[in-house]
């Protein structure tokens, strides 16, 4: 961490902070030295993340860390990059890049704070928002229908695809852990409670609340269907938590030396 | 690929880029522009770099500036369409300063408008389309041989300022083949951004003394931090007018200082014009055939044509108009360089504007130029 | 001496390839200006294609054709698209069997049986080669020699006997119809 940029930005009850810990504890534990790896974050309340971990880091557009990643990551292949910001970031307005660059299966990890709602803008919905939550652009509740993100990330051609919440720290950083690990693209949603933005408009009293809610409904189940993790907002329903996937698939830079070497040395 | 060819505007940009050291191109297929995304496509693994095709152009020029922060020397081409979505990301290269080459191959617009046809359409778009303020830098090729000449340029004056540069060419000049030559390397100057000259513990990037500071690239131990929002001299945010006033104007100055260095143009039978016409990119062939024929017939016409439209040559301009008694503008759009022309000459100004869809033929342009002078 | 040249025809046919063999020859070989423009219809097989080429002795500032000294079409629609744009005292050549100029068509017009000498060469595809060699004898916009060195640049390995031969039927064709 830059002790020197704290405090952070964060509310108080905000899951983001447990989230960017993992992160750090996850880089320290792993291979990698702290001075290959490089954090690039968005737009948003996550998105500051970027300028509060000590390794080189990059806070950029609106909706766009994955495709700067990615050009970062085609130059300098030998470093651990990793994209850290939001749902509303990542999935709503950057919701193509998620999936091409899922398909595309280059070697980073994308780590996905979903609280449910734009929190920097102060609690609008987005595309991760339940269906019938209350935010401050869906008054009469959620008209529209939620991303499941394993379920989207994985049929995208993820290695990779996790989920935990920011309350389940130990699994959470290692799942973060594995991240750096695979050879391909991985993705691990991270639920986050959003006490200001999001809780105290859908009947959470306050942070502790949301919290309590996360924990007493999480179940883990790393072999679930993802078809039924989608996220609602009845209250008797589970909140699935799990490594769900976890495959040896040739990454981009695998598919692209083996393909690149035939073709031009077939050619001399 | 020394020597002499017989190529396309659009092949001769990427082998003017390859020339300058590009090493990355990410990008989104779009006509009249797709010949230089599919040459890259070809060329770049062959000259160990990467060719990445985005699903769109606001990550394409993301990734651009992604690759650029990396170390490597990066572009990437479009359209009128494309180019509109890669406004905002042109803003984040001049807040970042991740030096980068965005070439616009003009067609008709708006909208999807002339998808096939040439346009002068996106001039002030080019100066103008990102919010905020800024300087710009844009280099306007009129034939093939410039494609190639003036890609080198875009891609030097990036990394010598750390800038976003504008190739702005058009489908004329991009999909016209003609005679190319290719210098030898060794006679081709090519820059790259400062570096830091200290190493990491020694190293702070407090130098405010700088006009262009050097750019500390990632995993050598700097522990950089950058962003998009205003910042100060170590990379973190700071949301105040104080900060902003420190930032903004010096990255307007890194242009602005240096005006003298970057301001290129080329001024023809000007000693003794009574007219002058002032053209760019495509223009430059008919406008030069105008002139002479209008000598012919014993008007002193003389032409300006703007190498860089932006920065504007404003010298030129107010010399020019101190010397002849009209100006004569010939561009492919309804009045956009026009603009500048006026609030810099002390004489008239006549615009001669076309919506797109064609170059202007020399004949017409010596229609207009007797108009002018009568 | 500025020369303007429009070769019409339908996406397949190679009229491109003909106007880039044409310009190389001219800039790489004959050692003249020239400048080539190309379009063609939205679909990029069947649909109308055309190349043009200016020829000068200086260095060309208007790159487009204005008026054309010479005018080639393989297709009844490529005629008919552009017949207009050659000049009263220009020269054309016609695609024998695929191009039928409408009643007073004045201009000077040789015919060429492109396509039927190509196939009797065992390969459509070289029609284009064959009206290359008409059109070289013709009108000597390019050498010989150029012609030749620049459709071997061009060209698939191993196809030089063929493009050589269908070249020369061209030019052969050209001196029993164009006299």
């Amino acid at each position: 961490m830059r002790a020197h940029r704290l405090p952070h930005i964060w509310c108080p009850g905000c899951g983001l902070g447990n989230a960017l810990r993992c992160y750090v504890e996850a880089m320290e534990a792993s291979d990698t030295p702290l001075d290959k790896h490089v954090c690039v974050s968005g737009i948003g309340c996550s998105g500051r993340a970027a300028g509060y971990v000590n390794v080189d880091s990059y806070h950029t557009t609106h909706g766009r860390p994955i495709p700067f990643a990615t050009g970062l990551k085609l130059v300098r292949p030998e470093l651990e990059v990793t994209v850290f910001s939001g749902d509303g970031d990542l999935v709503t307005i950057g919701g193509n890049h998620l999936i091409h660059a899922a398909r595309r299966n280059l070697d980073l990890n994308v780590l996905c704070a979903n609280n449910f709602n734009y929190g920097m803008t102060g609690g609008q919905f987005g595309a991760t928002t339940p269906y019938a939550a209350r935010t401050t652009t869906t008054p009469y509740g959620n008209f529209e229908q939620a991303f499941n993100l394993p379920l989207l990330v994985a049929a995208s051609g993820a290695t990779f695809v996790s989920r935990w919440t920011s309350l389940h720290v130990r699994q959470l950083t290692k799942a973060i852990e594995r991240a750096f690990e695979v050879d391909g693209f991985a993705f691990v949603e991270i639920l986050s409670p959003c006490p200001v933005g999001f809780g105290r408009k859908n009947e959470f009293a306050d942070a502790l609340a949301e919290m309590t809610h996360f924990r007493e409904k999480a179940i883990v189940r790393h072999d679930a269907d993802l078809r039924e993790v989608g996220i609602t907002m009845r209250r008797e329903d589970p909140i699935i938590l799990g490594n769900f996937v976890d495959e040896e698939r040739p990454s981009y830079f695998v598919g692209k030396d083996d393909l690149l070497k035939s073709v031009l040395e077939g050619r001399e | 690929m020394t020597g002499e060819h017989f190529m396309k505007g659009d092949e001769a940009l990427v082998e003017g880029s390859i020339a300058a050291g590009c090493r990355f191109y990410a990008g989104y297929p779009i006509t009249p522009s797709s010949e230089i995304a599919e040459r890259m496509a070809w060329r770049m693994p062959l000259v160990g770099g990467d060719y990445i095709q985005i699903e769109d152009e606001m990550g394409s020029l993301a990734a651009v500036i992604g690759a650029s922060c990396a170390g490597a020397k990066a572009m990437t081409a479009t359209s009128g369409p494309g180019f509109s979505l890669m406004m905002e990301h042109i803003g984040l290269a001049i807040m970042l300063e991740a030096p980068c080459v965005v070439v616009d191959i003009q067609r008709g617009g708006p909208s999807t408008g002339l998808p096939t046809l040439m346009s002068q359409g996106d001039m002030m778009q080019a100066r103008w389309g990102s919010h905020g303020d800024y300087e710009m830098v844009a280099y306007a090729p009129g034939t093939v041989q410039e494609m190639f000449d003036f890609a080198i340029k875009a891609f030097n004056t990036a990394e010598r300022f750390r800038v976003p540069v504008l190739v702005m060419g058009d489908q004329i000049v991009g999909q016209m083949t003609a005679r190319l030559v290719i210098p030898s390397e060794e006679e081709i100057e090519v820059s790259y951004r400062p570096l830091p000259d200290v190493p990491p513990e020694e190293y702070s990037p407090a130098d405010v003394s700088r006009l262009v500071p050097p750019m500390v690239l990632p995993g050598e131990g700097y522990g950089l931090h950058m962003t998009a929002l205003t910042h100060d001299e170590f990379g973190y945010p700071e949301t105040s007018a104080s900060r902003q006033e420190s930032l903004v104007p010096r990255l307007i100055r890194k242009i602005k200082e240096n005006e003298q260095d970057i301001v290129e143009y080329e001024e023809r039978l000007l000693d003794d014009a009574e007219v002058g016409l002032v053209v760019y990119g495509s223009m430059k062939g008919p406008g030069w055939e105008a002139v002479q024929a209008a000598r012919k017939e014993g008007i002193k016409a003389g032409i300006l044509r703007l190498i860089t439209p932006w920065p504007f040559p404003r010298e030129p301009v107010e010399r020019l108009s101190e010397r002849v008694a009209a100006i004569l503008v010939a561009e492919v759009n309804m009045g956009q360089m026009v603009h500048s022309v006026r609030e810099y000459a002390r004489c008239p100004v006549h615009h001669l504007g076309h919506p797109g869809g064609r170059i202007f033929h020399p004949d017409e342009i010596l229609r207009a130029l007797r108009k002018v002078i009568t | 001496m500025r020369t303007e040249i429009r070769m019409a025809g339908f996406g397949g046919q190679g009229i491109i390839t003909m106007g880039k063999i044409l310009g190389r020859a001219a800039v790489i070989y004959d050692r003249r200006p020239a400048v080539l423009t190309e379009d063609y219809g939205p679909e990029k097989i069947g649909g109308w294609s055309k190349a043009d080429l200016v020829l000068s002795d200086e260095e060309i500032q208007y790159p487009l054709v204005d008026r054309l000294d010479i005018f080639l079409a393989l297709s009844q629609d490529g005629y008919e698209m552009f017949h207009h744009t050659l000049r009263v005292d220009g020269q054309a050549l016609f695609e024998s069997d695929l191009v039928n100029p409408e009643k007073g068509w004045k201009q000077r017009t040789t015919f060429i049986p492109a396509l039927q000498t190509a196939s009797d060469m065992g390969k459509k595809v070289v029609a284009n080669i064959v009206m290359i060699g008409a059109l070289v004898e013709l009108t000597q916009v390019v050498s010989v020699k150029a012609a030749k060195k620049a459709i071997l640049d061009s060209i698939p390995k191993g196809t030089e006997d063929l493009n050589e031969a269908a070249f020369s039927k061209g030019r052969e064709l050209a001196r029993e119809e164009g006299g």
